[in-house]
Formats: structure tokens, C-alpha cells, sequence
């Protein structure tokens, strides 16, 4: 006879309030992420251009041969241009499989009989993206920042820039938001997670070919806000109050970036539901 | 413990519900009747999954169109398809869902492991859902319905794809919740034997609406009398059937060259011997039978 009584007991313990469960999903994403070697080696390798832009400020605030190093604005625009790159394979490695596959193996249902709205669902899994977007965007450069002031010893140079903490957090989140809202819309169009990487791929590399065919054609750029990246790059140099790269007014970019946030809302509005009608 | 009134759900042009107005008593209750007949539109629409067109319908004592979230946290919902969190072992699954409900990490581990075997996964629990058999993942959906230790537990054809040894566990299983361990369960199936065994009260639903409703022990209750009857008549048993029905007696065919005849009020035999002779139908064998619930539901749902 066993000394603990193996079968069921009622459960007389505490539950937490009702509106908490995203918590949950964004806590068990992340660490089934961490848990592989290839994303965390990926997540790693999206550091390095961090250590590149710290060595470069060491060098410009403690050698005057590297006084042309000097970080400024750009520097930090630049940074966070770049760091696009390494957004793109997370976005694609993290997100595709976030609601296709609950699709796939019929989780929603799962999910949906528990104590959580469709919204906390969606913000759950939104949070996995969210974090690990800003973990490679908004936080090596707020440390980029913090480093500056380290090794300069003095706040000079971010009082001066004080514009650049909001403008980095802003930016980010920008950034961050319509990249993840339109994985998540993509994910939860399909149940194979290679299908979204796909489709994601489509949305930013097709709609950068569209606008560089109108603009080998027309030779103007007044046409960018076709492109998604290109119109996070003008809303990038508008943040960073640098000289925008296009000749298209800044609301075109801001309007195309909303309009993307608010069809991938809707999109997951119409897809994650506890039942799939098909009438 | 669950009621509906007037409740209406369509799909597009396909009306799954049709008016229903019903009450679940607490206890044990089988939700029967063919492929169709609306059994799990109702259970996703008491979990808020579908919103009717019309009615209102509560749940332990909560309006599901106001409280979704609290009737969730008190009700297990064991979806009649495979369905898991993808990339999860066993335990990690029942405990992820055990923490969703609200319960702290080290509870939800706790339950996940004892809950686990309580349906006998208990060796195979570390394993990934995944890898499992048909048998063993519809354990699996029971063990993360009940991890929260929910009041009310609705079960969408529990035994569905098992093989007879884990049927008889799986009923087993639904039995002692039901019956021994205070969880109301609401059963929806299409097999007759396993309401029957797990179940004291039984709704038979037939294309959208309630067709028959109360205790199974109850509609067994003869109101005539039944019997096994095989015939040789000319052109074979369909005229005679015919006839039979013709005179406002129910029959049906059953598996074997069987067929069992209902007859009301206390002619019995008689009646039926009479009919045969004017047909110039042999009467093979007549025995007579008690009502089973197959005959409930044959009569509620008028099958032929």
C-alpha cells in the first residue's frame, strides 16, 4: 500500500484571480524557447553587434585618436537599424509556431475552457515576442547608453541627449509591436509554423521588391511607405530627430505601420476563437 | 446545476440547437443521441465558445453570457478531438493548465502528478504528449479537465478511439468521479452502453431538440411491454414492420435477425400473434424482454 494516497483528492488551495493567465503563457513560451540551444546561440549572436558599439565608446571616450567614434544620435538609430536583422530570425524562430501550432495540436480549445479571455490568450503569447524583441532592440541599447555614461564617468552626454532614452523605449516599441502583432496574425492564419515563416518573409521582402521596382521606375522615394521596413526606418529617423531618409511624409509611414497593427488585431480578433466555424 | 431556456445556436444556415429548454440536475448525467444531434454545440456553448441567437442558459448557478471566466474556473472541459499544448511532457502539460485555472506553481505540479495517476499516466508521464497513444491522450484530456478539481465536469465522447480494456477504465474512471468523489459530470455520447454505465440520468438529443430527458432507471420504466420477435413472412420482415407501426406499435430492428416490438397497454403477445395470422406471417420466436436504455433512445429518437 502506498504511503501517499494516489487518487484524487479535491483541491481546497489558493487560486489566483481571474486575468493573470497571460502571464502564464508568456512565462512557459519563454522558457520553452530557452531551452533550445539554437535560439539561444541566435540570441546570443544578436549581441555582438552590443559588444562591437561597446568597445566603440570605450575607445571614443578614453583614446582622443578615436574622438571620431564619438556616439551620438545616429549612432544609436544605427544600432537599433541593425539589430533589425537579428528581430527578423526571432520574430520568424520564436513566433510562427506561437498560435500555429496550438492550431495544429487543437489548443485553443484547451486554453479557451480555462479562465482566460481570448485577449489574454493573444497578449500571452504576444508577450513571449515582446520580450524577447526588446531583449535584442530596447535593451542592449538602453545598456549602450548606460555604458557611455560608465566609461565617460560624467552625464554629459545624456543630458545632452535626453531625447534618447524615450526616443530608444519608443522606437523599440514601435518596432517590437508591428513586427509581433503581424507574426501573430500570420501564425494564427495557419497551422504550420514553416508556412508563417514564409508568408512573414513574403510580407517584408515582397513589399521591400514592390518599392524598389516603383522607385528604379519613378527614381524617387516618395513611394517607400510600400515598403514595411522602409517606413519603420523613416518613423526610426523622425524618433532619433535625424534627417528622414524618404521623400514621403512622415504620417504616410505612421498611417501604413498603424494600419498593419490594426488588420493583425483584427485578424486575431477573427481567428482565435475556442471553435472553428466553417459555415 | 446547468440550465438552459429557449436556447437557439446556429451556423450559419445550419441551426445546431433548436429552442432548447432544459435542466441538468447535479449527479451524473449522459448527454446521448446520434452524430449531429447538437450534443457538443451544447457544451461549447455552456463553455461560452459559440454565442446562441437566442436564451439565456446558466451554469452552477452563474449566467454563461455575464460570467464566462468564473464558470470556467469551475468546470473541466474534455474536448472530444485530440487536443494538447504542443512540445510538452505530460506532467508539464497537466501542471501549464493546472497554472492557467489559477492554481500557484507548486499546487499545479502537486495536483499534476497525483491527477496523472488517478488516469493511470502515472509511468508515462514524463513523456511527451505527442508520442502518445489514442488511448492515452484521451487520459490525458481527462487529467487536464480535472487537475483544477473542477464542480462540474463536461466530457465530449470520453471513450472515443479506445481500445475495450481502456474503455472499461476510462467508464470506470467517469463512474468513481461522478460517484464517489462529488464532480458532476455531464457525459456526451453516442454510445448507449457507456451513459448507461456511468450515468443516472440521461438527455437524448435528436437533430437540435430534446427529444427525451430524466432518470435512465425511470425511462426504462415499461408503459407495455417489449418483446424479441423473429418472423418468416413472404416478402420478408419490412411489410410486417410496416404493419406493426401501422397500429401504433414501436419497432426496431437490432443488430441480429431480431427485431423488438413495443406494445402498449396489456394486450401484449396477443396482439401481435393476431396481427401475424391476418398477414399469414410466421411468428419464429417471441420472447418477452425488459426496456433498455437502446430502446429510450430508439423511441425519443424515432430510429428506425
Amino acid at each position: 500500500m502506498p504511503i501517499h494516497d494516489q487518487g484524487y483528492r479535491r483541491y481546497a488551495g489558493l487560486r489566483a484571480q481571474t486575468g493573470f493567465a497571460w502571464a502564464v503563457i508568456a512565462r512557459a513560451g519563454i522558457r520553452t524557447l530557452f531551452a533550445k540551444r539554437a535560439f539561444v546561440g541566435l540570441l546570443l549572436l544578436s549581441w555582438v553587434p552590443f559588444l562591437v558599439r561597446a568597445v566603440q565608446i570605450y575607445a571614443a571616450t578614453n583614446l582622443p585618436q578615436a574622438q571620431f567614434l564619438a556616439p551620438d544620435g545616429r549612432m544609436f538609430r544605427n544600432f537599433l537599424q541593425f539589430q533589425e536583422v537579428f528581430m527578423f530570425f526571432i520574430t520568424v524562430y520564436a513566433g510562427a509556431g506561437l498560435i500555429a501550432s496550438d492550431r495544429r495540436a487543437n489548443a485553443l480549445q484547451i486554453y479557451l475552457s480555462k479562465p482566460l479571455t481570448r485577449l489574454e490568450y493573444i497578449f500571452g503569447k504576444f508577450a513571449i515576442l515582446l520580450s524577447l524583441l526588446l531583449l535584442v532592440t530596447w535593451l542592449p541599447a538602453v545598456l549602450l547608453l548606460v555604458i557611455q555614461v560608465m566609461f565617460a564617468g560624467s552625464f554629459t552626454f545624456f543630458l545632452k541627449n535626453l531625447y534618447l532614452l524615450p526616443a530608444i523605449t519608443v522606437y523599440s516599441i514601435i518596432q517590437v509591436t508591428s513586427v509581433g502583432l503581424a507574426m501573430l496574425a500570420l501564425s494564427s492564419l495557419s497551422k504550420s509554423s514553416r508556412y508563417v515563416g514564409v508568408l512573414y518573409a513574403g510580407l517584408i521582402f515582397f513589399s521591400q521588391a514592390v518599392y524598389g521596382v516603383v522607385e528604379s521606375i519613378s527614381g524617387d522615394s516618395t513611394m517607400a511607405w510600400l515598403s514595411v521596413p522602409m517606413d519603420l526606418q523613416q518613423i526610426g529617423d523622425l524618433v532619433f530627430r535625424l534627417e528622414p531618409r524618404f521623400h514621403m511624409p512622415g504620417w504616410s509611414a505612421f498611417a501604413v505601420i498603424g494600419l498593419l497593427i490594426a488588420v493583425s488585431a483584427a485578424v486575431l480578433e477573427r481567428r482565435v476563437r475556442g471553435i472553428e466555424v466553417v459555415a | 446545476m446547468v440550465t438552459l431556456d429557449s436556447v437557439t445556436v446556429s451556423y450559419g444556415t445550419h441551426t445546431a440547437l433548436k429552442d432548447v429548454s432544459i435542466a441538468f440536475e447535479t449527479g451524473a448525467v449522459g448527454l446521448l443521441g446520434p452524430n449531429g444531434a447538437g450534443k457538443s454545440t451544447m457544451i461549447k456553448s455552456l463553455l461560452g465558445f459559440v454565442v446562441p441567437n437566442q436564451g439565456r442558459m446558466r451554469v452552477l448557478g452563474l449566467d454563461v453570457a455575464e460570467s464566462p471566466l468564473q464558470i470556467r474556473a469551475k468546470v473541466g472541459y474534455m474536448p472530444e478531438n485530440d487536443a494538447h499544448i504542443p512540445g510538452m511532457n505530460a506532467v508539464s502539460f497537466v501542471a501549464y493548465c493546472a497554472e492557467l485555472s489559477g492554481l500557484p506553481r507548486v499546487d499545479a505540479m502537486q495536483r499534476a502528478h497525483e491527477v496523472l495517476f488517478y488516469v493511470g499516466l502515472g509511468e508515462a508521464r514524463y513523456r511527451n504528449v505527442e508520442t502518445y497513444s489514442t488511448g492515452m491522450k484521451q487520459r490525458i484530456k481527462l487529467a487536464q479537465a480535472l487537475v483544477h478539481d473542477p464542480d462540474l465536469l463536461f466530457l465530449d465522447e470520453p471513450t472515443n478511439g479506445m481500445d475495450p480494456k481502456g474503455r472499461d477504465e476510462m467508464l470506470e474512471l467517469v463512474r468513481d468521479l461522478a460517484h464517489n468523489k462529488g464532480v458532476n459530470v455531464i457525459v456526451s455520447s453516442h454510445l448507449l452502453p457507456d451513459i448507461e454505465y456511468t450515468c443516472t440520468r440521461v438527455v437524448v438529443m435528436d437533430k437540435g431538440r430534446v427529444a427525451a430527458q430524466g432518470p435512465i432507471d425511470g425511462l426504462k420504466q415499461p408503459r407495455g411491454q417489449v418483446f424479441e420477435l423473429r418472423v418468416k413472412a413472404p416478402g420478408g420482415p419490412d411489410g410486417f414492420i410496416a404493419t406493426l407501426r401501422a397500429a401504433g406499435l414501436e419497432c426496431h430492428a437490432t443488430d441480429d435477425d431480431v427485431m423488438r416490438v413495443f406494445v402498449p397497454g396489456e394486450e401484449g403477445a396477443r396482439r401481435i400473434f393476431a396481427m401475424a395470422a391476418a398477414e399469414q406471417v410466421q411468428v419464429r420466436h417471441l420472447r418477452p424482454s425488459v426496456p433498455t436504455l437502446e430502446d429510450v433512445f430508439a423511441q425519443a429518437v424515432g430510429e428506425e
